[in-house]
């Protein structure tokens, strides 16, 4: 930033600025998705931390697990319920969505920050508070929420039920807090994407995550509203004594389960929509190959967004709802099941006359890929009600969705944190390293949830604190299978400090990246890395789509988006 | 597929099955398939030197056919599981017999256990002679049952799973539903809907007994209650 600033950005770069003005309270759009991504990492290691508690619980019923003790049976409900609410709204998509949106968004779209910094800085802020808010409920009398991440009323409605007065309302504060801040930063990603592409870049010259991350943030907040009511009614039934989940006075359990699912399964494709980007990103860069079908691309995923909201009920097949309307929804999922095939198709389609470098992120990439593809298979056997009557609520069902949730929040996070650490911090990270890792990571993966596959299709439903106490469920075998999954845990959870050595030994001493490393045509690829605040010394132009590699003609087999032709 | 691991011990149980083994095969087919195609392309594609990628753009309709093709079969095979997944679920859910041929018990969920009221021998419920059990249904081998299904508090729900049977129980309501039981025998009833604490030791059992044995059943219960009442 020696020269002068550029006409189009008067930012106060050349202030000198104070350690907490520059991280803490600062409204650049790569801080706050630093700010956003260490907050979900931090979180993550919480819920991994109790995944491993419950877990040993599960396979080792009474035993003293080591660094935690006796797990008693309200601890382990709310170790379970923390599991969840963590992973998916504190890690799933504050990584995913709000630190890659915010990351990637103004920087391959060409343009200085957010259009609205301030509110970008409001939402972390928000968010930080959520944060604060949910932890605090591991520290009050009854300790935290125990009914399970879906929250279903009357439990959770009624501390005589639930046990946990305070946990209970601390955990829907934090939900509905954690929401605000995501609407904050998604009318900020919208509004950017719209309005601040740099010249020359039209709608199909917008990179894939760009655009993912834009269709998922109006599929959040489009779902969101009715939760958010639905949050505030819950809150008042609890602390208020307004009877809105309490039939004995007129209201409806099961009106919350279709506030709650009309969110939550759109809320899905929130959080995988920006990991298939990232797919898109890095299957292109890593095998020099244009991707294939672009508008087909984009249109499946618009197709899936619209299709997302009509599927809810699939949660509630035998929830007590007229059994006429399960047909409505298992023929609306089976139909969302085309699209999100067809993107699988197409990221297949792409390898073919590449040339694939397996590197770290493109180990990760094609990881989601393949494992997403057993997440989105075992769906089916779900979302079709007659099977569903069987499945519903064992370990088939959380199986599957860790099959979709684990490739979207941890191979998809590890997918672009690889890929664009060079960029977020000028210095390539370890290959052989990342290798370890991916492999350390990956192959337990499967020891994990193959087992668990098994014993759902077995019998054992979820959420029990002893299954001593069901006689089927108490063979040998099946503590076998139990055992083998937790140690697989205990396995990929240690391989994680693999990961955190990297990033410290790449900070320190990885080789310097330069601008380019990885020779790809999206534009921030052509800011310094990292970038400074106001990202290009000046604003590119476009010329180009994003994908245009290995083209006929030209000595180089890429083409920058910002290289005049 | 299922009866591997679970008696297979109602008259819908081997339908649900049935389905479950068609989609097995249906999606099984085509999982392996696209897995088999993605790592044949990672294989034969990886990089070498001095060779180039190719420029396919996908957009042309040459190219696209191999996106379109599979996505009008998996489209084709949706058909088929709708299908299927509709007469087993109408089957099962949407019918009930007819008051006849079924008796009807009550099954009634609480924090944390189930009670359960059977017909005693007039064969009808709300009568002096009901018997009242806890954590244990006792049910004829062959004979239709209506459930009314009930709860206490919070959500549970009443699991079964040799019969492939799952209903969630709502506070409030009264939901009603069938089965009738092929083989004989003590089988587990879970609680599959998180209810509290007590949630992981919400088990009862199902004792599916022969005619004789049932009837025998009801006579020793139906004098012990008796007397206790007049006692």
């Amino acid at each position: 930033m020696a020269e002068h600033a550029t006409p189009h950005h008067a930012h106060e770069e050349h202030h000198e600025e104070g350690w907490v003005k520059k991280y803490l309270w600062s409204t650049d759009h790569k801080i706050i998705c630093f700010q956003y991504m260490f907050t979900g990492m931090f979180m993550a290691l919480i819920g991994g931390f109790f995944s491993y508690v419950f877990r040993m619980q599960t396979a080792f019923p009474g035993i003293e697990v080591p660094l935690y003790g006796m797990v008693s049976a309200a601890e382990y409900n709310g170790l379970i319920t923390s599991h969840g609410t963590i992973m998916i709204f504190w890690v799933a998509m504050p990584v995913l969505v709000a630190a890659f949106g915010n990351y990637l968004i103004p920087l391959m779209i060409g343009c200085d920050d957010m259009v609205f910094p301030k509110i970008n800085r409001l939402s972390y802020q928000v968010f930080f508070l959520s944060t604060v808010v949910l932890l605090s409920s591991f520290f009050v009398d009854g300790g935290p929420f125990g009914g399970a991440w879906t929250a279903y009323p009357p439990l959770s409605a009624n501390a005589a039920w639930n046990n946990t007065p305070l946990g209970a309302s601390l955990w829907v504060l934090a939900v509905a807090l954690e929401f605000v801040a995501f609407l904050l930063g998604g009318i900020n990603f919208i509004t950017t994407a719209m309005n601040s592409r740099a010249p020359g870049m039209r709608y199909t010259d917008i990179p894939i995550v760009v655009w993912f991350i834009v269709i998922a943030s109006m599929l959040f907040m489009s779902s969101v509203g009715p939760l958010i009511a639905g949050a505030v009614m819950l809150f008042m039934d609890q602390q208020v004594g307004t009877g809105f989940f309490d039939p004995a006075r007129g209201g409806d359990p099961v009106l919350w389960q279709h506030l709650f699912w009309f969110f939550g399964h759109p809320e899905v494709y929130v959080v995988l929509l920006p990991a298939i980007g990232i797919t898109a990103e890095i299957i292109t860069v890593f095998s020099r190959k244009k991707l294939f079908a672009y508008r087909t691309v984009l249109f499946t995923a618009i197709a899936t967004g619209v299709l997302s909201f009509t599927v809810w009920a699939h949660h509630q097949f035998i929830a007590g709802i007229d059994p006429r309307m399960a047909h409505i929804f298992t023929i609306t999922t089976l139909l969302i099941s085309v699209p999100i095939a067809e993107m699988m198709f197409v990221f297949i389609a792409t390898l073919y006359g590449g040339s694939i470098t397996l590197s770290t992120p493109m180990l990760w990439a094609l990881a989601f890929v393949g494992e997403f593809l057993i997440g989105g298979v075992t769906g089916i056997f779900l979302g079709a009600s007659g099977a569903d009557i069987y499945f519903h609520d064992t370990y088939f069902v959380l199986a599957h969705f860790h099959y979709t949730f684990f490739p979207i929040a941890i191979i998809g996070t590890y997918a672009g944190v690889t890929y664009w650490f060079p960029k977020m911090f000028g210095r390539m990270m370890n290959d052989t390293l990342g290798k370890w890792h991916f492999w350390l990571t990956i192959i337990p993966f499967n020891f994990i949830f193959i087992p668990l596959f098994v014993l759902g299709a077995a019998g054992e439903h979820r959420r029990i604190y002893n299954y001593q106490n069901f006689p089927e469920l108490s063979g040998e075998w099946f503590f076998a299978l139990r055992e083998l999954a937790t140690v697989a845990l205990i396995i990929m959870l240690l391989a994680q400090v693999i990961f955190f050595v990297n990033v410290y030994i790449s900070l320190r001493s990885g080789k310097k990246a330069g601008k380019n490393p990885f020779r790809a045509n999206t534009l921030e690829w052509q800011a310094e890395s990292p970038p400074p605040h106001g990202n290009f010394a000046e604003l590119p132009t476009v010329y180009r789509g994003p994908y245009e590699y290995s083209v006929p003609g030209r000595a180089e087999d890429y083409w920058p988006q910002n290289a005049p032709t | 597929m299922i009866e591997r691991w679970v008696v297979q011990g109602s008259t819908y149980a081997a339908d649900i099955d049935g389905i479950i083994w068609l989609i097995a095969v249906l999606v099984g087919f085509w999982f392996l398939v696209a897995e088999g195609v993605f790592f044949w392309l990672i294989v034969k594609f990886r990089a070498r030197d001095g060779q180039r990628a190719q420029y396919i753009t996908g957009e042309e309709a040459k190219q696209k056919r191999f996106i379109a093709w599979p996505h009008y079969l998996v489209l084709v095979c949706d058909v088929f599981i709708v299908v299927g997944a509709v007469r087993v679920w109408v089957e099962v859910k949407q019918s009930l017999p007819s008051e006849a041929e079924a008796q009807r018990v009550r099954v009634i969920s609480q924090q944390w256990a189930w009670s359960f009221v059977h017909p005693g021998a007039d064969g009808k419920l709300e009568s002096a002679d009901d018997i009242r059990t806890v954590d244990e249904l006792h049910i004829e081998v062959g004979q239709k049952y209506i459930y009314e299904l009930e709860s206490r508090d919070v959500l549970h729900s009443f699991s079964v799973p040799v019969f492939r049977l799952k209903q969630d129980a709502v506070p409030g309501r009264v939901i009603t539903g069938w089965f009738e039981a092929t083989v004989t025998g003590t089988y587990d009833i879970q609680c599959v809907e998180i209810c509290g604490i007590g949630h992981g030791m919400m088990a009862a059992r199902i004792v599916i007994e022969s005619p004789e044995q049932h009837a025998a059943w009801i006579a020793s219960h139906s004098a012990a209650q008796l007397a206790a009442r007049t006692r």
